[in-house]
């Protein structure tokens, strides 16, 4: 097998994506605002009552980062598995762009970058809404925006990886409960990981996790926490996402092109 | 000067060999036609020449440039008709032109034009913010077609066309298949009308079971195959049209209970089946269909 490498005609299966998403903008855009905003209402400020603050940090604006975060994560987790496989396996639309000098590497591309814009755009309307309610330093977007767009790329490839091996789309359930709650759960969104009484691998184990990463980076800079270690995590996540995403071009080129 | 060009090509999906060493060459504005059953290998050889499926063994050259070695390029003069829907069902006939002319890197302004003109050639004007979803399979079929032209293709792939079509909407295929033709454009196709075949292809090339049996013109493969005439003789069982073979002889050819003997001379053939017992039995001149089923009529596909 010889891979090639992807090209600037990536941009078009992006192009294609955001034309879908344009024309169903409503309902594209609902998912992005609803899910997120019910956790920092209901959690953040009911909860929260209960809660208190965290540290010294109110609970709203402890939790408010953890869910921006994981917002990114999902945005570009499902649209590189059920949407991607959708558009593979059922509409074949893959099948028609692979007659056309767009090659494999760039609808891997292509699709990924598409997952990750769908991570900014989620990103972005978050952080317009809690910092409306008072939740988040606005110059820290300047780090936010950024690290989103790599935490989507880095779900996009960790999605686009499972999307390459599943034999069917049932297979997902698979991925989103097994890996993807468990991180949603144990990678500090709701309540930090050291310092509870949770044994002391789940920490551990937290670090093994891409989301823990993003947090790590996401909420001290909303809180105006800027601090050298982000560089860290930022590598690690970097990491993670280049591996990821060159097997999964491999294995969709293998997968596909038979 | 051969503009398609295969020489030896193999492939080989896991364990199974769907095409078994075939070469052809296929000329500048020549509209060539791969026929054979389902399973032949037909949509097999088109992936390899327009680059959807790697080549096992051998080589295509299209234009002079391996598809081995330059993919893309040889992408960029090939428009390519799917056997399958692959149309976008996402979007209307007009964004799935404009869409996939991107992935040519075509001009917008190029693009819109030529989406015009084949939406009027292609009868499609009217629906053009209609949603895929909500075109008939006839207008689907066209639309796959007209995609296959958006990028001015200098050849042209045609797998099944004019599959599932009415009478009226496969002329209108044959007439831009033709006026193409007489545009510039190398066409290569495959059916499974053999009177398509015969009025669109110049050359064609029946395959079977992974091989080219037969390559030639039309005409010049019916007479060398089955010459000028055939009587064909229906009975109503095996075991009479075993008695009928046992009492004829010469160039024949029995699918299921039709007994199909050729000849060029329509009274010697005539008299010739005088005597035999038959539920019917009639006399005429042959064509592509009978040169199908001589070549791959008796045999069982591996
Ligand atoms: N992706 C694939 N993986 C495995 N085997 C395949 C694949 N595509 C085709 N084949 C096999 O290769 C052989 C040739 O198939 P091909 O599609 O080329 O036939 P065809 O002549 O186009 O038939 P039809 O007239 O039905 O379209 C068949 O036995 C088919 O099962
Ligand atoms: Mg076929």
């Amino acid at each position: 097998m010889r891979l090639e490498w992807p090209s600037l005609r990536a941009r078009h299966v992006w192009s294609r994506d955001l034309e879908v998403f344009r024309k169903f903008f409503i309902s594209s855009i609902l998912p992005f605002f609803a899910e997120p905003l019910l956790y920092i209402l209901a959690l953040g400020y009911g909860l929260g009552f209960f809660v208190g603050s965290i540290g010294d940090v109110p609970y709203p604006a402890f939790l408010a980062p953890g869910i921006l975060s994981y917002s990114a994560m999902f945005a570009a987790s499902s649209e590189c598995t059920y949407s991607t496989f959708v558009r593979m396996h059922f509409q074949k639309t893959f099948d028609a762009v692979l007659s056309t000098p767009v090659n494999i590497e760039d609808i891997v591309l292509g699709e990924i970058l598409w997952g990750a814009t769908k991570s900014v755009i989620s990103g972005v309307c978050i952080f317009a809404v809690i910092y409306a309610l008072g939740l988040v330093r606005p110059e820290s977007a300047v780090i936010i925006v950024p690290t989103v767009a790599l935490v989507g790329v880095m779900f996009a490839s960790l999605g686009m990886f499972f999307t390459s091996i599943v034999p069917t789309i049932d297979s997902f359930n698979y991925y989103f409960t097994l890996v993807i709650s468990p991180m949603f759960l144990l990678s500090g969104v709701f309540f930090p990981l050291s310092g509870s009484n949770l044994p002391d691998f789940v920490p551990v184990i937290a670090w093994f996790m891409p989301l823990t990463h993003a947090v790590n980076v996401i909420r001290p800079a909303a809180l105006g926490q800027y601090s050298a270690g982000f560089a860290g995590d930022i590598l690690w996540m970097a990491v993670f996402t280049l591996v990821f995403y060159v097997i999964s071009t491999v294995l969709m080129r293998r997968r596909l092109i038979q | 000067m051969a503009i398609v060009e295969g020489t030896d090509l193999v492939k080989d999906y896991d364990g199974l060999r769907a095409v078994d060493h075939v070469s052809f060459a296929i000329d500048r504005t020549e509209c060539f036609g791969f026929l054979g059953p389902n399973g032949a290998g037909k949509t097999t050889v088109m992936k390899m020449i327009y680059c959807r499926t790697p080549v096992t063994h051998g080589d295509v050259r299209v234009g002079g440039i391996s598809v081995r070695m330059e993919p893309r390029q040889v992408k960029d003069m090939i428009g390519v008709a799917t056997q399958d829907d692959t149309l976008d069902r996402d979007l209307t006939v007009f964004e799935n032109l404009m869409v996939y002319s991107r992935y040519f890197d075509t001009p917008r302004a190029v693009a819109r034009q030529r989406i015009g003109d084949l939406l009027a050639r292609f009868d499609l004007t009217g629906k053009r913010d209609t949603n895929v979803d909500d075109l008939s399979g006839g207008m689907r079929r066209k639309l796959i077609v007209a995609r296959a032209l958006i990028n001015d293709p200098s050849i042209l792939i045609l797998d099944e066309p004019t599959t599932g079509l009415d009478p009226q909407a496969r002329r209108q295929i044959w007439d831009m298949v033709i006026r193409l033709k007489t545009e510039g454009k190398t066409i290569i196709l495959t059916t499974h009308y053999m009177d398509e075949a015969q009025e669109l292809c110049d050359r064609i090339a029946v395959m079977f079971s992974g091989r080219i049996l037969e390559c030639g013109t039309p005409e010049d493969m019916i007479s060398r195959v089955v010459g000028a005439h055939v009587c064909e003789i229906y009975a109503r069982d095996e075991t009479a049209v075993r008695e009928i073979r046992k009492n004829i002889s010469g160039n024949m050819e029995q699918v299921g209970n039709r007994l199909y003997v050729y000849g060029d001379n329509p009274e010697e053939l005539a008299m010739k089946c005088d005597h035999v017992r038959s539920e019917y039995r009639v006399v005429r001149r042959t064509s592509l269909e009978d040169v199908f089923l001589k070549l791959t009529g008796g045999k069982e596909i591996k």
